[in-house]
Parts: structure tokens; C-alpha cells; sequence
């Protein structure tokens, strides 16, 4: 015993426990790291498989049992004492624990809301049916429960067994008009309506001008009739087409026995989970992958795809990285090759760096208190004096969001070329001149080539740090929900003026301030995992990018 | 350099030309070129360091006007001729558009008059009885435009005026009307028919109070109206108080809008405070010190506070205060001195908690009550004048000997000063002076609060958590990661710590709000015994370890223990998770959340600072550690070799050498983690309830100046007061972080040639 006390003094004052602390730290880092990402991946990606629903009887101590159905989404252990404490009637002997599971019910319009807590030893007789059935809605949620028939135009044309098979085959078609009713609205109707709106700016501008003389008038009003001549057609086309759009509907019967109708135009897929084998299931996680990432958002975005959002976020990192890189690179070679190397320029380089580090919501201000309000206003002023009192460039938008991010990297990109720079041997530059070419021709051939390689890292963490960063963008200019994409057939096709969706604030808005979280939950996840992807990426890529350039320009480098 | 030396005649070699005409002018474009290229990258560079600094001058541009002062500009005086058989002025009032002005005469006569040139406009004679004259004056709060005429017959009149905007051939017209909601006949309060001396009014819903005084007799009515639902018609109900009489004479009244006081002021210096619910008398109030004696008094936009104006240019704020135990009391909020003459007029304005008061001398001060702020003290005048404050607070119209004079006002952001956003503020209906963040209301009379103090101290608490995390974790690790690591492990380690840095904060602020806060606080007993037992669990490990036989522990080399500890922690972690619930059972009820609530008296929010704490550290960590870590890496191996020749174990040689060395790369570590928690903007946004609190409780939460900005930049309006105060908001954060980092890359550079010239 003595001899082991003496053991453990002497492995205390050895330092070697303090050693093992600091590995310690090492390995808590690393599990954070890897914990955080793995649960956002588990999560997110698990939302898409087709989970079993269950149906059981629900027993309260004291009440009525009722059927329920639903997909049990989270289960935890409870003490016994907090379940009481909620208000709930539980005997308080028993186990120290109760498990509490949460239940997506959905048939929102039905019970009210999505989502139902549920002690679950009071679950009675829990069973899968096969036939139990889940649709997915445009509207309202799921709908869990079992079909009864199918009706045309309110006609019955399919009961019982044959019933399934024609909704699958309804579903398809409803999807097809669908597909065409969208097209028409977005890109028929869209492009009208733009053409409608550039008209009256158009009429706008010649009155304030002053030229809005008859002939002009009647220019204006040939046009005008035209468009409208096409809109009333394509309206009479959607008319139709949504009368189609609505024909079907089926008869469905919850879990509790309530019996209602849903239109078949509201049902975006119905599948039966219990009855799906893995491979069904499978191709089922696939397809509802593939409609995230390719689809638009529904249901105040807490359903369907997150497409436009992926697309502003590509989008305005484009416009940013086209921005940022020559004005970064130009002012790292003015820095690093044509000022005088001095105090001032040490004391421009420190700053620099140091802007990196200011908070990004302070270029969030600056953009828009200088860019929107200053810059945006007398582009206003200047160029669209017909759109007043309506501000173009005035308002937040996607040029303002790009210009903001090309900001906030530029640090990024002028520090990584300048290193670059630095890096190149004196040599190199000496033997150019000395072959008789002048300074700007060595900057040219030799010296920027050879710097490539940084420049294209810092433009790679520039665009990573740029597609990830939220809090400047909300002030100028993202939104929840844009109705049309910023890049389309309409003229002028790019619209720099539009405001855009974007990954990181999706997130947000939908995590945040969205009615319906837990609904919204995985979908979440779903997102932060692709943003997560698309900068991990980004991240590789400059390494990769790096690495390769550098083994290129090698020899160079002795 | 155009032209080449020719080669010398001796040469053998066959000769090249290089100066033919091509070649020189190649060289001379190539020159050119160059000197082109020059020039383009020099102003090319220096405008983009410009574009950057702009951010600087930028916010500064915009913060500034918050802080100057006041500034008037007086115009012409006009003496119109209806001024001289005008009779003495009673009030003055200027509407919505500076054009149009009102004047009550003593001759009881209603004059409006053209703001710009004094001409007369339109002349109303009151309706008041044959050989009555009005005795007293009073006005409901500012921007009513309701007056109360005390007439020397006992009676009240009450009259609103009003002006209607019209556009008769496109031309702005203003025409002033007056109305009597009450009935053009007066309303009689001193039943024997005695001058009523003083006068108030005040309409509160439907309701309508008006007091007057004789004497030393008070009369108030209460007079309600009722819609008849069948007929539509509205008819009024007159209730008289009765409320308790006073001895000494009574020299002005107030009504509270709210209808909770009745303000008397007798005597020379004291105000007797009735409740009007209770009808009776709350207290009796000393309102100035000895010597001095009240002049005038007049109510601040809301009505809730009461400006005191003195015989000696003094004014003072007083409100009622709620104590604890529910009674109420009139208080004295603060002071401002005009001047040394009697205060003799106090114009509230009618959007903002500001005033203006004038002097017996002619002088006229700009204040604002919130900010405690003297904007301006210029005289106006020579000698007694009466004026006008329009209701934008922009033109005052001064009506003295003179004639009638008109100035204008810039005073467009008053309610800033140094104390009002750093010093505790006693705000309107507080008990006290406090801190608070409270930008915009729904009501107009609202006051904005507009303390950036809890704004700051909830940074620092949301910064100091974090760091309360990061800083040991990633410095341990950094010292671990350089210093005892297997190269080999070291190359795999880095870059995945380094992934951190690159994680969107959004990612990390989703994860903790949605995730991590309602984790915790169905964990709160795990986590806390996590944080117990981890290093515990490691010891314990490590001296294991260190038991095992030879063989085993030469099988793993030196510099891999970080890999045989993740079964460690990951154990430990999963341990004290399944504990949680039961620590819970036995040692807090089954709920540690309502033991802290009830037991402690701690209160607990979700989403609060442990969360802040964990998520923010989270994002900090791989900034401290990649730094430490260069830091600790590259110090000279020769030291740490000869202080491991002499004998020092590896510890040893950390702590005495490593460290010293290293410890200025470490600091700047840190200072540059601080910048970084300081400016996190997504994080506490989501993981935190946002409320603007100063408490540093970890189970509460705070609002950070950055998350603020997020929050309320969007809805505020451009130019406005709040948006500047936004725009320091974000100021001081970026001053903050660039010293910051400023003084740690200082740091970093006298490091690095120190470790040159090892």
C-alpha cells in the first residue's frame, strides 16, 4: 500500500497525469468536432427514410383510450417526477423512469397540430398495419390513415383493394399538370408580368421626360394590348388546367375512424411505409433526396426542396468571387511589388489582416448603410427616376449581398496572394530582369503564375467564408422566400436587383422563426448538412487545388 | 534605356543592330507598358485600401451627428399691424406644417396667423358670455391640442383646434378651424361664479377631466360620453369630484393623463398630489430648495413627467414613483439649470422626451430629459416673451416686444449622450435608475431606452463563457498537438481541428439552439457531473495506464495517448448521461431545472449562457488553437533539447521553457479568440433568448451588441436616432476586435524576431 502511494507521488511529480490532461484536450476537441458533424449528418440525412408508422391504442390513466398513429420521431427516458410535474396523471410509484415519445401524428387539420408527446407505457397493442397509408400534401402536413376509394369528379371509380393502385396512377397525372400548371405560371405568366412592368416604367420614364407624345401613347398601348391578349390566353389555359388539376380526389379514413376527403390536387405522393421493403424503401430515400436539393420550398419552407436556396447561395459566391479577385490581387501586388516597403506599408498590411477578424456583421452595416442606402439610392436617382417612389437598387438585393461578401473577404484573398508572393525566390525575379524584361512583364509571366497557387487558396477560402456567412447577408439581402429565381428568361436574365434565398439564413429562418419547428426540424438538419458539404468541399478543394499548382511550379521553386 | 551602347569596332562578332527603328520602337511600347502597368496597379491597390478603410470613416460619418449639439437660426422679426390691438397674448401654438400659427389673446380672440410673414389669416371670437373675460389658461398634453379657458365667471371652456389640409389648385392649403367637442357653451365650475384663477384639462379615452381653481377653492369635473348603440347619438355625463380643499393659494393645476393625479401647486415652492381614484390627497411635495421659487410647470410628452421650471433658471424633473409597497410618491428625477432668471415657459415637443424652456431675459434652452442633455442655451429675446414650439420641434415663434419672431431648429438627435448610453438612466415609471435596451414601442409617447450598457455587459458575458471553455481546452490542446504529438498524428490532428474554423456559425448556432438547449436541460445533472468526472475519469485512466505491463504500454508509442483516451471520454461521457436521470431522482426531485428555480431561486432559461458557453467556445477553439499552437511549435528546438539534456522531464520543460517562451504567442491566442466570441453574431442570435438582461447567471440569457444589430438594424429607420445608435453598436465592435487584433499581431511579430534571433 505504502509502496503504491510512494508510486503514485512519484507519477504525479513525473508530470506525466498533466501530459495525459493535454492529450485529453486533444481528444475532447476531435470528439466535438466529429460529434457535432455526425449528428447533423445523422440527422439530416435520416429525415428522407420512409419510417414505419405505428398504430396503437393510447390508454391516459383516467380517460378514454383513443387510437393514434403516427411515425415516433424522438424517444427519451423521463424521470417519473417531471412527468408529473407536467401536469400529466402518472402514479407516482413505479420505475424511477418513463419513456416519452414524440409522434408525428399530422392530419393537421384534424388534430390541430403535427406533433404529439406520448408517455409510452401507456401504448397499448402497438401494431404496423400494411395498409396504413401516408400522403404528403401540398397543404396541412401529412395525412396518416387508410384509403378507402377513389372518386372522379366526386363519381366513385375505385374501392378497396383497387383503390391503391389507382391513387398511384391519379397521383402521376395530378404530378404532370402539376409540372405544366407551374411551368405556365413561373415562366408564361412571369415573363408577361416582367414585360407588363418594364412597360409601365417604360410609359413612366417618357412622361418624366416628357416625351409621351400620342404617337409614343399609342406605341405603348399597341404593346400593352398585345401582352394582354396573350396573358387572357394563357389564363384561360390555366383555368382549364386547374379545373383538371382538381378532378380527382380520394376518400381517407384516420387512424380513430374519422372519415374526410382529400383533393388529389393537394397530394404530392402516398406511400405505405410498413408495406415497403428496404429496397423500396430505398429507392423511396433517393427520390425524396433528389426533391430536396432539386425542388422548391412548401409549406412556409418547412416541406419540399430547398433548390432556389442553393441556387442564391451558388449565385451571389459566383458574383462575390468575380468581384473580389482582382481588386484583391491587384492590391496585394501593389503592396507587396510596388510600394515603398516601409512603416506605412507594415502598418496598411496589419490592417488588413485585421479586418479578417472584424465581426462580419459590421460589414453587414456598412453595406447596408453605405452600399443600399448611399450608393443604391443615387443609383436610384440617377437611372430610374420612373420607378420612384419604388426603390431598384435601393433595397437590399443580391448585387448589394455580393459586394458586402466581396468586402468582407477581401482580407482573405490580399493576405493569401501576398504570401504568395512573398514566397517567390528573388532569384527568379532577378534572372527576368536580367534577361532585359521590364518589371511589368515579370510581374506578368513569371511572377503571377508562380503566385497562382495562393491566389486561387485565398479565393477558395474567400468563397467558403463567403457561402457560409449569415449575419451581414440579413441585412442586405436575403429573404425567406424569393418568388422567382435571380437568374431567368426575362430580361435583363441576371437580376442583380432581386433579393435571394440563401443556404445559412434558411437555416436560420426556418429553425428560428418558423410557426412550425419541430415540423421544420429536419429539414434543418437536412440543410446544415448540405452547407456543411458544400464548404467542406469548398475547404479540400484548396487544399487540393494548392497542392497541385504547387507540385506544377516545384521545379521553379529551387 | 532606349538606346543601346554600340558595340565597341573591335569586336568580331557580326554586329546586331539594336536600334533599328522596330526594335526602338518595341522598346519605347514596352516602356510604355510598363510604366502603364505601374501606374494601374498602384491606383488599382490603393483605391481598393481605400474601399476598406472606408469602413471606418463610414460608421464614424454616420455615428457623429448623434453627438453635436442644437443649432438655431433666427429670422426676421414682423411687427404685423393686428398685433398692436391684439390685447396680451395667453398662448401660442404652431401646427403640423409650420405655416399656420395660433394665438389666444386676452381680448378673447382667436388669431392665426402666417408663421412665415405674421399675417393674419383667420380671427375667431370665442363664444364667451357678454362682459366675461378669460381668467386662466390650460392645455392638455402636448400635441393634443385641447384647451381649457378659465373665465372669470366661474365657468370652463373647453376648444380644440384643428387645420385641414387641401389642395385647391394644386396648392397646399391650410385652413385652421376651432371646435367645441364640449358644447360652445361653458361648463360651470364655481357654482358662486368666482374667476376661475387656473385652469386644466386632460381627455383620457372618452373621458374628459377638466379642474379649475379659484382661489383657493378646486373643482374638478369628470365628464364621460356615451354612444347610445340604438341612435348613434353620443351624450355626455357630467360627475362632479369632490376633493379634499387646501388652505394655502393655489398657483397652477396639472392633470395626469392617465387620470391617476391632480397635480395643485400652492404656495411657492409645493405640490399637493391628489389620487384621483381615491379621491384624496397623496402627499404634499417640496419642489424646489430654499430661496427659490416655482414659476412654471408644464408636463413632458405622456404626461408622466412634470418639468418644474424656478425663480433662477432652474428646471427640475419630478414624476411619481411607485415604491415597494405600492404607494406612490413624487420624485425628483433630475436637474437642469438654464440660466439665472426665472424660468417662465417650458415647451415640451410633441414626439420626442425633450423641452424647451425660455427665461425672463429672453433666453431659450434646448434639453432633452432622458439624456440629461443641454443641447443649446441662445437668447431669443430682450426681456419677457412668449413661444411656440411646432409639433416636428423644428420652428419656434416667439412673440415679444419685438414683434413676432421666427426661428428655426436642428436638433435632430437629442436623445443621445455619454450618460444616456453608458450610466444607469431613471427612466419614466421606473423605480429607479437602470440600465435598459428598449428601442421602439407601439405607443408614440413611448420613451426609447436606449442603454448600450447591458447591451455590452451581455457581450462580455457571452465572450467570457465561451472563453471560460475554449481557452484551456484549445491551449491544452495546442501545447499537447506541438509539443508531445506523433508527427505523424500531429498532420492528421491539425486539419481536422482546423475543419472548425471553416463551420459556418449559423451551423453552430442551429445545432445549439435546436439541439444543445433543450439537451441540456433535460441533462443539466450529467453535464455538470460530466465536467466533474472527465478529468477524473482521464487521471484514473492515465494511472492505469501507467500499471499496465511493460509490454503492452511500449506497444503504443510515445505521443498516441490522445487516441487511447477517446474510449476514455467517449465512456465517461456516455456514464454521466445515463446518470443524469438518476442524480436527478436523488438529489433534486426528478427536476434540477424547477430545484434551481424554487430551492435557489435561480431562474432558468433554455436557450442561456452554458449553451452560449459550449457553442461559442466551440467556434472559438480552433482560432486559439491554431495560433498556440504555431506559437508553441516553433520555438527553438535547441531549448527545448538542452533543457531536456540537463534532465527536466518533458513537463518540466514545457512549463519552464516551452511556456515562458511561448507565453506572448499565447496571449495573443486568446486576444485574438476574445475578438472572435466578442463579434460572433449567428451563435448567440439563436442559441440565446435575446433579452437585453444584466445578470451573469449561466442559466440566463443576454443579447449581445452584435446579435442586436442583427435583430433591429433591418426595422429601423434610416437616419433616425436609433439607427445611428446601431451604427455604434457596430462601431464599438469593430474598434474593439481591431485593437484586439491589433495589439496581438503586434505581439506575434516581436515574437517571431525574438525566435529569429535564437
Amino acid at each position: 500500500m505504502n509502496v503504491k502511494q510512494q508510486n503514485l507521488k512519484t507519477w504525479f511529480k513525473s508530470g506525466t497525469p498533466w501530459v495525459w490532461m493535454n492529450a485529453g484536450a486533444v481528444a475532447i476537441a476531435i470528439l466535438m468536432t466529429l460529434g457535432l458533424l455526425s449528428v447533423i449528418a445523422v440527422r439530416g440525412l435520416a429525415h428522407f427514410w420512409p419510417a414505419d408508422v405505428i398504430v396503437a391504442d393510447y390508454q391516459v390513466p383516467g380517460s378514454e383510450a383513443r387510437v393514434i398513429a403516427g411515425e415516433v420521431v424522438e424517444a427519451e427516458e423521463v424521470p417519473r417526477a417531471r412527468l408529473a410535474a407536467s401536469g400529466l396523471p402518472v402514479d407516482v410509484e413505479g420505475g424511477e423512469f418513463m419513456t416519452r415519445e414524440l409522434l408525428k401524428v399530422g392530419n393537421r387539420e384534424v388534430y390541430g397540430a403535427d406533433f404529439s408527446w406520448v408517455v409510452g407505457e401507456w401504448l397499448r397493442d402497438t401494431r404496423r398495419p400494411a395498409e396504413l397509408m401516408v400522403v404528403e400534401r401540398r397543404e396541412w402536413g401529412n395525412f396518416y390513415g387508410y384509403l378507402l376509394n377513389v372518386k372522379e369528379q366526386g363519381q366513385l371509380v375505385a374501392e378497396g383493394e383497387a383503390a391503391w393502385a389507382a391513387l398511384q396512377q391519379r397521383i402521376e397525372r395530378v404530378d404532370e399538370l402539376h409540372e405544366q400548371i407551374a411551368e405556365l405560371e413561373k415562366v408564361d405568366i412571369g415573363r408577361i408580368n416582367h414585360g407588363l412592368e418594364r412597360l409601365r416604367l417604360k410609359t413612366r420614364k417618357l412622361e418624366l421626360e416628357g416625351r409621351l407624345d400620342a404617337a409614343a401613347q399609342a406605341d405603348l398601348d399597341a404593346e400593352r394590348a398585345e401582352w394582354d391578349a396573350q396573358y387572357q390566353a394563357l389564363e384561360s389555359q390555366l383555368v382549364s388546367l386547374n379545373q383538371q388539376f382538381s378532378r380527382d380526389s380520394i376518400g381517407v379514413r384516420t387512424a380513430d375512424g374519422r372519415e374526410l376527403e382529400i383533393n388529389l390536387g393537394k397530394v404530392v405522393r402516398a406511400y405505405q411505409p410498413n408495406a415497403m421493403s428496404t429496397a423500396d424503401k430505398l429507392g423511396f430515400y433517393f427520390a425524396k433526396l433528389w426533391e430536396f436539393v432539386s425542388d422548391e420550398p412548401r409549406e412556409a419552407n418547412t416541406e419540399g426542396g430547398i433548390f432556389p436556396a442553393i441556387f442564391g447561395t451558388v449565385l451571389m459566391t459566383i458574383i462575390m468571387a468575380v468581384i473580389v479577385t482582382p481588386f484583391g490581387v491587384i492590391a496585394a501586388v501593389y503592396l507587396r511589388e510596388y510600394a515603398k516597403q516601409g512603416a506605412l506599408t507594415r502598418v496598411i498590411r496589419i490592417a488588413v489582416n485585421n479586418l479578417a477578424g472584424v465581426p462580419s456583421i459590421v460589414y453587414g452595416v456598412f453595406g447596408l448603410g453605405f452600399f443600399v442606402y448611399v450608393l443604391g439610392g443615387s443609383l436610384d436617382r440617377l437611372f430610374y427616376p420612373e420607378a420612384a417612389p419604388a426603390p431598384v437598387f435601393g433595397t437590399p438585393g443580391l448585387m448589394w449581398a455580393s459586394l458586402t461578401l466581396a468586402i468582407l473577404t477581401l482580407p482573405v484573398v490580399i493576405v493569401a496572394t501576398e504570401e504568395g508572393l512573398a514566397r517567390i525566390p528573388r532569384m527568379i525575379r532577378e534572372g527576368s530582369l536580367a534577361l532585359g524584361a521590364t518589371k511589368s512583364e515579370t510581374l506578368w509571366k513569371v511572377v503571377l503564375p508562380m503566385a497562382s497557387p495562393a491566389m486561387m487558396t485565398g479565393l477558395i477560402l474567400a468563397v467558403a467564408r463567403a457561402a457560409g456567412e449569415v449575419a451581414p447577408l440579413m441585412l442586405v439581402g436575403v429573404v425567406k422566400l424569393a418568388p422567382t429565381l435571380p437568374l431567368n428568361g426575362n430580361y435583363p436574365y441576371l437580376h442583380l436587383d432581386q433579393k435571394i434565398m440563401h443556404l445559412g439564413f434558411h437555416i436560420y429562418d426556418v429553425g428560428f422563426q418558423s410557426p412550425n419547428v419541430e415540423a421544420a426540424r429536419p429539414l434543418v438538419y437536412a440543410t446544415a448538412l448540405l452547407l456543411v458539404l458544400v464548404i467542406a468541399i469548398l475547404n479540400f478543394s484548396a487544399v487540393v487545388i494548392r497542392n497541385h499548382l504547387r507540385e506544377k511550379y516545384k521545379a521553379l521553386d529551387h | 534605356m532606349n538606346d543601346i551602347e554600340p558595340m565597341t569596332a573591335n569586336s568580331d562578332v557580326q554586329r546586331l543592330d539594336f536600334n533599328t527603328p522596330a526594335l526602338q520602337r518595341k522598346r519605347r511600347i514596352r516602356a510604355l507598358k510598363d510604366h502603364l502597368a505601374r501606374w494601374y496597379v498602384s491606383i488599382g491597390g490603393l483605391a481598393v485600401l481605400g474601399a476598406i478603410t472606408l469602413i471606418f470613416f463610414y460608421l464614424a460619418q454616420v455615428v457623429v451627428p448623434m453627438f453635436q449639439g442644437a443649432e438655431i437660426e433666427a429670422r426676421d422679426a414682423h411687427k404685423p399691424a393686428w398685433l398692436a390691438e391684439a390685447g396680451a397674448p395667453l398662448l401660442l401654438a404652431v401646427e403640423e406644417q409650420n405655416q399656420v400659427a395660433m394665438r389666444v389673446g386676452a381680448d378673447g380672440q382667436v388669431r392665426f396667423f402666417a408663421v412665415k410673414d405674421g399675417a393674419l389669416l383667420k380671427s375667431f371670437a370665442l363664444p364667451l358670455p357678454e362682459g366675461v373675460r378669460i381668467a386662466s389658461i390650460g392645455e392638455d398634453v402636448p400635441g393634443s391640442r385641447r384647451l381649457a379657458l378659465g373665465l372669470d365667471n366661474g365657468q370652463l371652456l373647453v376648444l380644440e383646434h384643428n387645420y385641414k389640409v387641401s389642395y385647391p389648385d394644386n396648392k397646399k392649403t391650410i385652413t385652421p378651424e376651432l371646435s367645441y367637442p364640449y358644447g360652445e357653451t361653458a361648463l360651470t365650475l364655481d357654482e358662486q361664479g368666482r374667476p376661475l384663477l387656473h385652469a386644466a384639462v386632460s381627455r383620457n379615452g372618452d373621458t374628459l377631466l377638466v379642474a379649475g381653481a379659484t382661489d383657493t377653492e378646486l373643482h374638478a369635473l369628470r365628464i364621460s360620453a356615451t354612444q347610445n348603440l340604438l341612435t348613434g347619438e353620443t351624450s355626455l355625463e357630467q360627475q362632479r369630484l369632490n376633493l379634499p380643499q387646501l388652505a394655502a393659494p393655489i398657483r397652477e393645476l396639472k392633470v395626469d393623463p392617465r387620470h391617476l393625479w391632480l397635480y395643485a401647486f400652492s404656495g411657492t415652492a409645493s405640490v399637493d398630489v391628489f389620487d384621483l381614484r381615491r379621491k384624496q390627497l397623496n402627499g404634499r411635495y417640496k419642489l424646489v430648495g430654499d430661496g427659490r421659487e416655482v414659476t412654471t410647470i408644464s408636463p413632458l410628452l405622456g404626461g408622466i413627467s412634470l418639468m418644474v421650471g424656478d425663480s433662477k433658471g432652474g428646471i427640475g424633473q419630478w414624476f411619481m414613483v411607485r415604491g415597494a409597497d405600492g404607494s406612490s410618491e413624487l420624485k425628483p428625477v433630475r436637474q437642469f439649470s438654464l440660466g439665472d432668471a426665472p424660468v417662465t415657459q417650458i415647451l415640451p415637443e410633441e414626439r420626442r422626451k425633450g423641452f424647451l424652456a425660455l427665461d425672463a431675459k429672453g433666453r431659450l434652452g434646448i434639453f432633452h430629459s432622458t439624456a440629461h442633455r443641454t443641447l443649446l442655451v441662445e437668447p431669443v429675446a430682450d426681456g419677457q416673451a412668449l413661444a411656440a414650439l411646432s409639433p416636428r420641434a423644428t420652428r419656434v415663434v416667439v412673440e415679444s416686444a419685438a414683434g413676432l419672431q421666427r426661428f428655426v431648429i436642428d436638433n435632430p438627435h437629442p436623445e443621445i449622450s455619454w450618460s444616456a448610453l453608458w450610466s444607469k438612466v431613471w427612466y419614466e415609471s421606473y423605480a429607479g435608475p437602470d440600465y435598459v435596451w428598449q428601442s421602439t414601442s407601439a405607443n408614440t409617447d413611448f420613451e426609447p431606452k436606449l442603454s448600450l450598457a447591458p447591451l455590452a455587459f451581455g457581450t462580455l458575458k457571452a465572450a467570457f463563457y465561451a472563453m471560460l471553455l475554449a481557452a484551456p481546452l484549445a491551449i491544452c490542446a495546442a501545447f499537447y498537438t506541438a509539443y508531445f504529438m506523433a508527427p505523424s498524428l500531429r498532420r492528421k490532428v491539425k486539419p481536422v481541428i482546423e475543419l472548425m474554423e471553416a463551420l459556418p456559425t449559423v451551423i453552430l448556432g442551429f445545432f445549439a439552439g435546436l439541439f444543445l438547449a433543450p439537451f441540456l436541460e433535460n441533462h443539466l445533472p450529467g453535464i455538470f457531473s460530466l465536467l466533474l468526472l472527465m478529468p477524473l475519469g482521464i487521471l484514473f485512466a492515465a494511472w492505469s495506464w501507467s500499471r499496465l505491463p511493460e509490454r503492452i504500454r511500449l506497444s503504443v508509442p510515445d505521443g498516441w495517448e490522445a487516441l487511447l483516451l477517446i474510449p476514455v471520454i467517449l465512456l465517461v461521457g456516455a456514464g454521466s448521461l445515463a446518470m443524469s436521470g438518476h442524480l436527478e431522482n436523488w438529489f433534486f426531485g426528478g427536476d434540477m431545472r424547477l430545484w434551481l428555480s424554487n430551492d435557489l431561486g435561480i431562474p432558468f432559461d433554455q436557450r442561456n449562457a452554458l449553451v452560449i458557453g459550449l457553442a461559442m467556445g466551440f467556434a472559438v477553439i480552433p482560432n486559439i488553437y491554431s495560433i498556440a499552437e504555431d506559437a508553441v511549435f516553433s520555438v527553438p528546438k535547441s531549448l527545448t533539447l538542452g533543457s531536456l539534456a540537463l534532465g527536466a522531464t518533458p513537463w518540466q520543460t514545457l512549463t519552464r521553457v516551452v511556456l515562458l517562451t511561448a507565453s506572448p504567442g499565447i496571449f495573443s491566442a486568446l486576444m485574438i479568440g476574445m475578438g472572435r466570441a466578442v463579434g460572433e453574431t449567428m451563435i448567440v442570435l439563436m442559441a440565446t433568448g435575446n433579452t437585453p438582461i444584466m445578470e451573469a447567471n449561466i442559466f440566463e440569457g443576454m443579447r449581445t451588441l452584435a446579435a442586436n444589430v442583427a435583430v433591429e438594424m433591418p426595422e429601423s429607420e434610416v437616419g433616425s436616432t436609433h439607427y445611428r445608435v446601431l451604427f455604434l453598436a457596430a462601431m464599438v465592435l469593430l474598434m474593439f476586435t481591431f485593437v484586439m487584433n491589433t495589439a496581438a499581431e503586434l505581439i506575434r511579430t516581436r515574437l517571431r524576431k525574438k525566435y529569429a534571433s535564437l
